[in-house]
């Protein structure tokens, strides 16, 4: 199979772990938008970074980082978009300007720029199109025409709309159709791709769920364009000591290896992502044979 | 480094080899060290021990790896690796350029895998010595883990000290999953473990109750975190109340320098710090600050004078 995508590359600058304080905090819908001030972070961060945070303070009985996407870095803070779920996002969620908090980024490989002025389409779901706002600055930055497409299961999920908006031509989907159309990003997409001239599209983004990144690439791969996801995985520590995140992706050589989501991704070519066979170990995956897994 | 540094002397040994800090890292918790250098000065440490190493790549297993617990976590990683050739290739000459130390965790299936290791690993720059982690199954036993059988862990540890380099200390990690770990401690440290490290993670299991079936893809898995640490500290506490000449390289649920002085007073005489890296990715260079303020603070003039203290 020939590639569509070369890996991303690793980031200019490492990461640091500092103790910031909250300088911001918004109600979004269903999440918090919290602003950090960590001009450290913000002057490394390129667009597809993460930072991962300790939860509950210094005697938390929560001992794993949490990992988020960077929405925006920008004169000396960083903003994150927080989706309460479990107790250390809920934690995270609750924190109010003036708390503390432990956070070590920026973390990842960045979303791999195009040649100047290739066309984009930048497809977020929910809390995930937060991600996306860095990158569309970034392209349009380079004269790249940026098309975002936001989607979640209902208004309240969708995030990041109005502030793609001032850099993109937004399209809105819903599940249950309470903003946008009803349906999903990929339905959006599929529409994208079809009614545009060939060429009109140059490179697809992703950031989201699993579910709709394996959609977004499959759809980019089929319309012979180069996608770039950046994946949700767990992670324990988001600097690659743990290796909980890994996910079968295909390198260079054509091999696949259970690869960090954390240090070799979290943006990974659309078209090198396994989907279909994360947690499973395929037999043709490097190291499978020495764990008794063999050719069928 | 801080004055604090020159009024406790924090110098240590394994085996026979000296360190100028008690505090390491644990293997399977900071890969092979690369990682960390954002955070931490690698030389000052006492050692990297790195993540043990077969004779083969290894995938390790399908996720989910990892479950978080109360003040710990289960994980199942089925240690994914390079294998021998690429440790020797990549990650122990990265180490040896920057004047890292490195405590090289060797694992295998059989007796000779063991061997085939420790061979491989003679006279390499960088090499401190060998961590033997026998928590692995026996193929040659029906899949029954080495550590738990005395007589199939001094097998292991004899084999390996036989045909180690002279120069590089050989320390049994032994796993707490046993009914008298003395025992096996006695067995493996007469077989020639120059010391023992102490402990491995404990097996444990999360089923979730959405999916009603176990969170990990291994099913079941390795315990690690400040909750085991009471088990830890007393597994340390036997053995060297038992066998007080034996050098023990303490570890289990370390997290700050109060932890690693518990260990210490059990008669640990360095420690590992693993899971709480996690969460902090300087914890190693932070619970050596911690430990020597703690030494300072209770009067000792080094951390030799501390070893087994509580046992007085």
């Amino acid at each position: 199979m020939t590639s569509l995508t070369s890996p991303a590359a690793r980031a200019a600058h490492p990461p640091v772990q500092r103790v910031v304080e909250v300088s911001g905090r918004r109600p979004v819908g269903a999440y918090v938008e919290l602003t950090l001030a960590a001009p450290e972070i913000a002057e490394r961060t390129e667009p597809g970074q993460f930072v991962a945070f300790a939860v509950g303070g210094p005697t938390s009985a929560h001992l794993l980082r949490r990992s988020i996407a960077i929405a925006g870095a920008a004169d000396g803070a960083v903003t994150v978009m927080v989706a309460p779920h479990g107790p250390g996002s809920t934690w995270l969620a609750g924190l109010q300007v003036g708390d503390t908090v432990d956070v070590v980024g920026p973390l990842g490989r960045p979303y791999p720029m195009p040649s100047d002025g290739t066309p984009a389409v930048l497809v977020g779901g929910g809390y995930g199109a937060a991600a996306l706002r860095g990158l569309a600055a970034r392209l349009r930055a380079a004269g790249s025409p940026v098309i975002a497409i936001c989607g979640a299961a209902s208004a309240d999920r969708l995030s990041s709309v109005d502030e793609l908006g001032e850099l993109a031509e937004v399209i809105v989907t819903t599940d249950d159709g309470s903003a946008g159309r009803q349906g999903r990003v990929t339905d959006a997409m599929a529409e994208l791709l079809t009614s545009r001239a060939p060429g009109q599209v140059g490179v697809v983004y992703a950031c989201g769920p699993m579910a709709m990144l394996r959609a977004v690439a499959e759809a980019a791969t089929t319309a012979g364009l180069p996608s770039y996801v950046a994946v949700e995985e767990s992670m324990a520590c988001g600097v690659g000591v743990c290796m909980t995140c890994v996910l079968p992706v295909v390198g260079e050589d054509g091999r696949t290896r259970f690869s960090r989501s954390c240090t070799d991704g979290p943006v990974f070519g659309g078209d090198r992502v396994r989907f279909a066979d994360v947690g499973t170990l395929p037999w043709d995956v490097v190291g499978a044979d020495a764990m008794g897994v063999v050719a069928p | 480094m801080t004055a604090l540094d020159t009024a406790v002397d924090m110098s240590t040994a394994l085996g026979a080899a000296p360190i100028p800090s008690p505090v390491l890292t644990a293997s399977g918790c900071s890969a092979n060290g690369a990682e960390l250098e954002p955070f931490v000065d690698l030389t000052a440490i006492g050692a990297v021990v790195t993540k043990s190493v077969q004779l083969w790549p290894r995938s390790g297993r399908p996720t989910p790896r990892m479950a978080e617990t109360p003040s710990g976590m289960l994980n199942s990683i089925g240690l994914q690796g390079p294998g021998i050739d690429g440790l020797l290739a990549d990650d122990l000459p990265w180490l040896a350029d920057r004047g890292v130390r490195a405590f090289v965790s060797i694992a295998g299936t059989r007796v000779e895998d063991f061997a085939a290791l420790a061979e491989r690993l003679r006279g390499v720059p960088g090499v401190l010595g060998l961590e033997v982690n026998i928590s692995c199954p026996n193929v040659e036993s029906r899949g029954e883990v080495f550590a738990c059988d005395p007589v199939a862990a001094s097998d292991v540890v004899s084999a390996v000290r036989a045909v180690a380099d002279p120069a590089q200390p050989v320390y049994a990690k032994l796993s707490p999953d046993v009914t008298d770990i003395v025992g096996v401690a006695r067995a493996v440290s007469a077989a020639g473990a120059d010391g023992l490290s102490m402990i491995n993670t404990l097996l444990g299991l999360v089923i979730d109750p959405d999916t009603m079936r176990p969170v990990l893809g291994g099913v079941t898995g390795g315990l690690s975190g400040p909750a085991i640490r009471p088990v830890a500290l007393r597994c340390v506490w036997q053995v060297h109340q038992a066998m007080p000449e034996v050098p023990i390289l303490g570890m289990g649920g370390i997290r700050s320098g109060l932890d690693a002085l518990q260990f210490v007073l059990a008669g640990a005489s360095a420690v590992s710090v693993g899971t709480a890296v996690f969460n902090d990715p300087s914890a190693v260079a932070r619970v050596h600050d911690e430990l020597a303020v703690a030494l300072a603070e209770r009067g000792f003039a080094s951390l030799r004078d501390a070893v087994g203290y509580a046992h007085r």
